[in-house]
């Protein structure tokens, strides 16, 4: 009875005070917390409970010396057998109905239910048609890699199809149809984030988002699977080429904190990290503005080096005066537009 | 007179004779003896648990650091993908069904041999090759996507590399389907006359548990790879983005076989758990009854939990709340066996030889594993830990502090069976403490790395989690070295080891009533059964022992002999008048 009592007592200890989890940053953590110390305190329990049994038995029922005799013929007994049926059923139903609850209040049951989610994938990264990310995919000659590159400037134009599947953790049903949710849209590639934000054009490969409003993040894949973990946010979502999936979170705790790639994604999948920022709503707002006037500097230059839906002597005119080659010379060297290689 | 004499007696005359000793040259052969089977798959696969405990040396040496130091990163992925495919493909499956399964399965039941000897030592000679084909990938470029190998990734980095790792992928899982066929069909029909599927020993049902499984599950990971094969060399799409194809789809059909394949880990070391406590406590197993139906219960439910893999995956919400319920209720039947085994201890007189230690150890960091595998099965909270050094730490609880520990603690119950001569039992509490030391420090600080915010499968990391990675690094080197007092003391055992005699262990199971090691054809005569197979300290039906809320009268309050959970003698030979 009192080992009963302490038993529990510490395994409620241990349970609120474990000190195992990082720094709870969203809204949707504690709830994780939650969770966590709940089933914290029941392992403790049954840990501790399994151990004293084989460490009492180890010492107390140990066979003295010659003593050849054999023990009690305990057979088994169907009161203890329900009684240690039922309770883990009883437990774990209890678990699951908590769990359940906690998904709910995260938003994942019904991902797709939120005022502006649908045709988000139009609008999504195509912002910056052909942009600069298709010159970071690695060139290879393999037929995927190739159609990823298309795939990696703009999902809604390339030919695969994007199934916009309800995968992931939406909006918490507290927060549907509220219309102040900040959308971004995620792209992972090897081995680096792409962060759209499609309202204002920004694209950045830090996720900057402002504290206390609700951010959704439409994400998806260039090359292979990813996976988009912040542990302080205690959310993750695999990012899969072809498909988009989403996850929903409201930034609670200003700082800045780890993005992680959490699924094995090639040689360099330790170092595709990055980082969130949390800023206050002025600060956020401040840096929406210097992004917006460093892209669309940065714009013009992408444009200039991408080769989408240009001929040869479109592309090569910007250049044409530091190289020191006149537009007719190139014609006359490569007489059939189109062949031409620089490098030859 | 104990229930083992009265057992041995009636046994003598199946262990009449003396034998010839079997010719080491029949264990380099085609040899068609389940028991020379059982010890060439046992040493084999030991073989390649080195080259995989060497991998895994390889992988913590790397991660001693936060930085790449060690190998390259290309490397590091391969000595992580190969580590996990040779654990599991190459060690734990083929020890724990082909090994031991094929050495007791025939014994525990009084049969000559397997039902078909050729299909059995074809399904162990796909072992080698396939092992060794495995290893030579690490010549053209080693398999790199990890051992689950999901798309894009496994098509796009290094093609011979993951072609080999399908092949033989395949091979070992043909392997597994031809044993699985085997043991099914030998455990159903070649039971000794009188012996129930109720007088079983637990390890026989489990063997069933487990061989129904592979069967079930492996043909679906064929399949997978056959179509990923297809992807990888023809350009076929079928989990391939670029061309319409859906990588989760592989997920899907990979898990379908890669959870269950959990089970055929474990169910056949839970099994050879339940053999060992009772004969080292001198009790009878609690519960005979059930923990051989929850083995069943485990293997059904073990068919509809896969997708709790995928939880961060492409996986609908309803899907994922339906295989986290799914998933939460195999706790059930698991928790039936750990609380049988905790009550099969309490009140024997433990013999704390190293079989035994290995067993309590096994059952002790199993319950680790098992209540991290309740937490991972929570979505939100997998939700985070998913890929982290939690899970990690979790399957390493479950298949080194379960099965290898649960293996090791079979090597030294069942070594004089198999060669006649004992362990020595110095050498094995050594090789216990080392193991069980060193393997706590490799893995317990893991779940913390996990929490805290360490993925898996990286060579580098941030540098706040360097003290904890150097411990875990220390743990493994500690656990590389545990095993040299085990190999020292099986080989000098095995050559010069004090005679072991039938039944050094007073046991009352069939394997102990022959000769060790047994004679071809095992018994000159059948056996028979004159007292149940856990019946340590009979008593008659009215023996009162000390349960709670027992009454020895009615059978289904009964705790003693008369209890309706209990493994029953062969009625017509019993030697106990209750029993007739």
């Amino acid at each position: 009875m009192l080992i009963g009592i302490v038993l529990t007592l510490v395994s409620i200890w241990y349970g609120q005070n474990h000190g195992l989890m990082p720094v709870a940053a969203s809204k949707e953590a504690p709830l994780v917390d939650g969770l966590f110390n709940t089933m914290m305190t029941i392992s403790t329990g049954l840990f501790i409970l399994v151990q004293g049994v084989l460490i009492i038995s180890a010492i107390k029922f140990r066979r003295r010396r010659g003593d050849e005799a054999d023990a009690e013929p305990v057979h088994g007994n169907i009161p203890l057998e329900i009684l240690w049926t039922a309770i883990p059923a009883i437990l774990v139903l209890g678990i699951s109905i908590y769990s359940f609850d906690v998904y709910n209040e995260m938003g994942g049951i019904d991902p797709m239910n939120h005022s502006m989610a649908h045709g988000k994938s139009e609008k999504s990264v195509a912002h910056m048609p052909g942009a600069a990310i298709a010159a970071t995919l690695p060139a290879a000659s393999e037929p995927l890699s190739t159609g990823m590159t298309a795939s990696a400037s703009d999902p809604s134009a390339s030919s695969q199809p994007i199934a916009s599947s309800n995968i992931g953790i939406g909006s918490t049903p507290e927060q549907q149809n509220s219309p102040t949710e900040l959308t971004v849209n995620v792209a992972g590639l090897q081995y680096a984030w792409i962060f759209t934000y499609p309202d204002t054009g920004v694209v950045s490969g830090e996720l900057h988002v402002p504290l206390g409003r609700e951010v959704l993040l439409n994400i998806t894949a260039n090359d292979v699977l990813h996976a988009f973990w912040v542990p302080e946010f205690r959310l993750k979502q695999d990012a899969i080429p072809g498909r988009q999936s989403e996850l929903s979170f409201t930034p609670s705790k200003e700082g800045e904190y780890p993005v992680i790639c959490a699924e094995l994604c090639g040689a360099y999948h330790g170092a595709m990290r990055t980082k969130v920022v949390v800023h206050s709503a002025s600060d956020y707002d401040a840096w929406i503005t210097s992004q917006q006037v460093a892209s669309a500097e940065g714009l013009q230059q992408a444009i200039a080096t991408s080769a989408v839906d240009q001929s040869v002597d479109q592309f090569l005119s910007p250049f044409v005066q530091s190289i020191g080659v006149q537009p007719d010379q190139l014609t006359q060297l490569h007489p059939a537009a189109g062949h031409y290689h620089p490098a030859s | 007179m104990t229930q083992a004499q009265l057992q041995e007696d009636a046994n003598l005359l199946a262990s009449d004779s003396e034998h010839h000793k079997p010719n080491w040259r029949e264990y380099f052969g085609f040899s068609t003896d389940h028991k020379v089977i059982g010890i060439q798959y046992l040493v084999t696969t030991f073989l390649f648990y080195l080259v995989g405990g060497a991998l895994a040396a390889a992988v913590r040496t790397e991660l001693a650091t936060p930085e790449v130091d060690f190998v390259s990163r290309e490397l590091y992925n391969s000595l992580f993908t190969v580590h996990a495919t040779v654990m599991i493909f190459l060690w734990i499956v083929p020890a724990t069904t082909g090994g031991f399964g094929n050495f007791l399965v025939p014994l525990m039941i009084g049969a000559r041999d397997m039902a078909f000897p050729r299909l059995n030592a074809i399904a162990f000679w796909l072992i080698p090759p396939g092992g060794l084909l495995l290893l030579s990938s690490f010549l053209v470029g080693a398999p790199a996507s990890g051992w689950t190998s999901y798309p894009p990734l496994s098509l796009v980095s290094g093609k011979p590399g993951e072609f080999i790792w399908i092949l033989s992928v395949l091979l070992l899982g043909t392997s597994s389907i031809l044993a699985a066929v085997n043991f099914l069909v030998t455990i159903v029909k070649m039971r000794v006359a009188g012996m129930g599927f109720n007088d079983m020993p637990l390890f026989c049902w489990a063997m069933m548990a487990t061989s129904a499984l592979a069967l079930i599950a492996t043909p679906v990971l064929a399949g997978a790879l056959i179509l990923l094969s297809f992807d990888l060399i023809a350009g076929t799409a079928f989990f391939n983005p670029t061309g319409g194809g859906d990588p989760i789809v592989y997920q899907h059909l990979f898990w379908f076989y890669s959870h269950p394949a959990v089970y055929i880990m474990i169910l056949p070391v839970f099994g050879m758990i339940s053999e060992i406590l009772p004969v080292h406590a001198r009790k009878p197993i609690f519960g005979y009854k059930a923990i051989a139906y929850s083995s069943l219960a485990i293997s059904f439910l073990g068919l509809i939990v896969w997708a709790h893999h995928m939880f961060t995956s492409g996986t609908p919400p309803w899907l994922r709340m339906f295989f986290m319920f799914t998933t939460m209720v195999i706790a059930v039947p698991t928790g039936i066996k750990v609380f049988s085994w905790l009550a099969t201890l309490w009140g024997g007189k433990l013999n704390l030889n190293s079989a035994l230690l290995f067993a309590m150890g096994f059952v002790s960091m199993f319950v680790v594993g098992g209540i991290s595998g309740v937490m991972v099965a929570a979505v939100p909270f997998d939700i985070h830990v998913h890929d982290t050094y939690f899970v990690v730490a979790h399957l390493h609880y479950v298949l080194f502090g379960g099965s290898v520990f649960g293996i090791y603690a079979g090597f030294y119950h069942w070594f004089p069976k198999m060669t006649g001569r004992m362990m020595n039992e110095t050498l094995g509490k050594i090789h216990f403490a080392l193991t069980f030391i060193g393997f706590n420090l490799a893995f317990m600080p893991m779940h913390k790395l996990g929490l805290e915010g360490m993925n898996r499968r990286v060579a580098e990391y941030d540098p706040k989690f360097a003290t904890l990675n150097l411990i875990c690094t220390i743990g493994t080197y500690i656990l590389a070295v545990s095993t040299f007092p085990f190999i020292y003391n099986a080989i000098s055992s095995w050559l010069s080891g004090p005679k072991a005699g039938n039944n050094p262990w007073r046991a009352l199971t069939l394997e102990w009533m022959t000769t060790s090691p047994p004679p071809v054809e095992n018994f000159d005569q059948d056996p028979i059964l004159v007292v149940g197979p856990y019946d340590y300290g009979m008593g008659d039906r009215a023996t009162n022992v000390d349960v709670p809320f027992s009454d020895p009268r009615e059978p289904v309050l009964a705790a003693g002999p008369n209890s309706a959970l209990r493994a029953d003698p062969d009625p017509s030979v019993a030697a106990h008048p209750d029993d007739r």
